[in-house]
């Protein structure tokens, strides 16, 4: 195990503590970089909705793993960054101005829905945020001079420096990439930042927060416009990716996804983020193979078990409707989000975390490093 | 006039079956603060459940209804003590999830097993009409405006003058000093959630001749009986109802003088707006922690 000995305040706050983190995040960027070489096209496609969704996790992260700001209205300042692109394009605005523009509308947007999110708490902003959520549905589908309405709207390709790129191309999956990468680096920059450590201390108690000076509506405000502003630049590469919006795609189902991604990510961490929207992501894939070869492996299985090849032959149509059942996906969704709350509340980054520290601390790891502490007496109502 | 009077007594109608909901979410979180996004849910199973035994196993009305109701308070149960036991004391945040995932659960699992079809059941309001006037009432709404006034009464009396109903909300502020005093908690919970689930149930098989049952209508009316909660103030059960009641007749009064598509937003926005003046909700008590 490897002990930092930190010497003075830039020590404790340096983005890479140590050189093994160079190495291993500069080989993840290099396996990442060449990934278009290697990988189908197919997996390429998800792998740009990984990077979509990561960047949504690390925008929700800031408001909700951060500052303690349950959302469940994340799907509809996607949809205005969404909009906002498909809107300005058709004035032939370029797409570095647009993508801004996009990120900015967006940011005022949550900036507004901050201010009366301010005096709320707990299951009232949950409320409120889905409130908001329904209502920019809403307008999305009456605003029709504007939006389309129902009818959606066409998104075209992207023209970056006279040259076309096409939303399955290498080139859409390094700007999706990119734009991860910096959406990353700026939340690590923030969270180490006056304001970053302003967000943590109104997450782990408003009352000293602002007992030690903190401005907690501003500060609440604030986190309300980054995670917005980050949400609508993955609006816009969202709408590129899909080439085709409209406002059914926007619907709570997706807000709680993206809950979904940083929950089974981790909420403590942008490891997290990123974690979860590769999990979301795939396990898609994942079902369909499930779908696919499942019936034919659990018969074969069945009859090397002895049981004959007419027994075998129904256990596989059996296997094949379970699995095509409609609606099976819901179920295990349902009992992924109910398993990960009651097994593995820290996600899957508290399990790389626990797997790491397994190892570093070899024969004398105990649960209890990690257990966490339950709250009988209630707070939530009078805090 | 008269157009205002029937819109009037139908958003009424509809807000009862909001607020109907609504109780279960009350119910649940007075006693353990959990927030149960999977209420609408336990509604659509308690509906489903209310069918098998009236539609397609032929009892009698009141019989599956009764049915239906122990079921589903059994279930109640079950849920608490698989989901949401094991996760009590911590974030609340977390404990909504976990809800949200049972949502998902119930509805798929309905699916598969009743199909996506809507149901019916028949009841004996689901006919005829009450007249007074040229004014003309069903007799399905008025059931279900009937059963909300009742089962409110039931519960208020409950809370207020029963020895379990004090230990609930002994344990609702403070579960610590609750199982001091020798109020066994856990069980309490439990009969919260059976008594939640079975309230859910009401609403589902009332609801059954108007809405008629899918998998689905647990979700759809669980999002509008979540403001009909909130506006009322969560954790008040006159709230409850009368946010229901609002949101009801306020969704029927756009739908019909309002613009198509205001209808279904118009809920939305008054709760922001109340919310914005009224942080609390309209008869939720406000309590500031001491320093």
């Amino acid at each position: 195990m490897r002990f930092l000995f930190k010497t003075d305040y830039d020590d404790d706050i340096r983005l890479f503590p140590h050189s093994g983190y160079v190495v291993s995040y500069g080989l993840l960027l290099a396996v990442l970089l060449i990934a278009p070489y290697l990988l189908s096209s197919y997996l390429m496609s998800q792998l740009v909705f990984v990077c979509i969704y990561a960047i949504v996790g690390v925008g929700l992260m800031i408001l909700t793993g951060f500052t303690g700001q349950a959302s469940l209205g994340h799907a509809a300042f996607l949809a205005i960054g969404a909009y906002t692109a498909a809107y300005l394009q058709q004035f032939n605005v370029p797409f570095p101005v647009y993508f801004l523009a996009a990120g900015l509308l967006t940011g005022v947007v949550g900036a507004l829905v901050g201010f009366p999110a301010l005096r709320l708490q707990g299951i009232y902003l949950v409320i409120a945020t889905i409130s908001f959520a329904f209502i920019v549905e809403e307008i999305l589908a009456r605003w029709e001079s504007v939006t389309h309405g129902n009818e959606g709207m066409r998104v075209k390709t992207i023209q970056l420096l006279g040259t076309t790129v096409s939303r399955d191309g290498p080139i859409f999956y390094y700007i999706c990439l990119a734009v991860l990468v910096l959406t990353i680096v700026g939340t690590l920059n923030l969270l180490r930042s006056p304001t970053g450590r302003a967000f943590v201390a109104i997450r782990d108690s408003e009352t000293a927060a602002r007992s030690m000076g903190i401005n907690v509506s501003l500060y609440k405000v604030k986190s309300f416009a980054i995670s917005a502003a980050i949400t609508g630049f993955a609006g816009v590469l969202f709408a590129h990716k899909l080439s085709f919006i409209s406002p059914e795609m926007f619907t709570l189902q997706l807000s709680i996804e993206f809950i979904i991604v940083i929950l089974i990510g981790g909420t403590f961490s942008l490891h997290g983020a990123v974690l979860g929207a590769i999990f979301l992501v795939m396990i898609d894939p994942f079902l369909t193979y499930l779908k696919d070869d499942m019936p034919g492996v659990i018969s074969g299985a069945a009859a090397t078990l002895g049981a004959g090849p007419e027994r075998a032959g129904h256990i596989q149509d059996a296997v094949a409707a379970f699995a095509s059942a409609n609606g099976l996906k819901g179920a295990i969704y349902g009992i992924i989000i109910v398993a990960f709350v009651l097994f593995e509340p820290l996600g899957l980054y508290g399990r790389w975390l626990k797997i790491k520290l397994f190892f570093q601390l070899f024969p004398l790891y105990k649960r209890a490093t990690f257990k966490r502490q339950k709250i009988y007496v209630k707070s939530e109502r009078n805090r | 006039m008269l157009d205002f009077v029937q819109q009037l007594v139908s958003g009424v109608a509809l807000g009862c079956v909001y607020g109907l909901i609504a109780l279960g979410f009350v119910l649940v979180y007075k006693a353990t603060e959990v927030v149960n996004f999977a209420q609408g849910d336990l509604m659509m199973l308690g509906g489903f459940f209310a069918f098998t035994f009236i539609g397609i196993l032929g009892l009698n009305y009141w019989v599956g209804f009764a049915g239906a109701v122990i079921c589903m308070a059994l279930f109640g149960m079950l849920a608490e003590r698989l989901v949401v036991r094991p996760i009590l004391g911590y974030p609340q945040f977390s404990i909504i999830m976990a809800t949200i995932g049972l949502g998902y659960f119930l509805r798929s699992v309905a699916g598969m097993i009743w199909g996506t079809d809507d149901f019916k059941i028949e009841t004996p309001f689901s006919q005829g009409v009450l007249r007074i006037g040229s004014l003309v009432l069903a007799y399905d709404k008025l059931s279900v405006i009937a059963a909300t006034i009742i089962l409110c009464a039931l519960l208020y009396l409950f809370f207020n003058r029963t020895t379990l109903g004090t230990a609930m909300r002994a344990s609702s502020e403070n579960m610590l000093a609750a199982y001091y005093m020798g109020i066994p908690v856990k069980r309490v919970v439990s009969i919260v959630w059976a008594i939640s689930a079975a309230v859910a149930t009401c609403a589902g098989v009332l609801l059954a001749p108007i809405t008629f049952i899918h998998s689905n209508v647990g979700l759809v009316l669980g999002l509008k009986a979540f403001p009909a909660a909130v506006l009322g103030g969560f954790g008040s059960i006159p709230g409850a109802v009368v946010g229901g009641v609002l949101i009801g007749v306020i969704e029927s009064m756009a739908g019909f003088y309002l613009p198509q598509g205001w209808k279904d937003v118009a809920p939305y926005i008054v709760l922001l707006a109340v919310l914005l003046l009224k942080p609390e909700g309209l008869f939720g008590l406000h309590a500031r922690k001491k320093v």
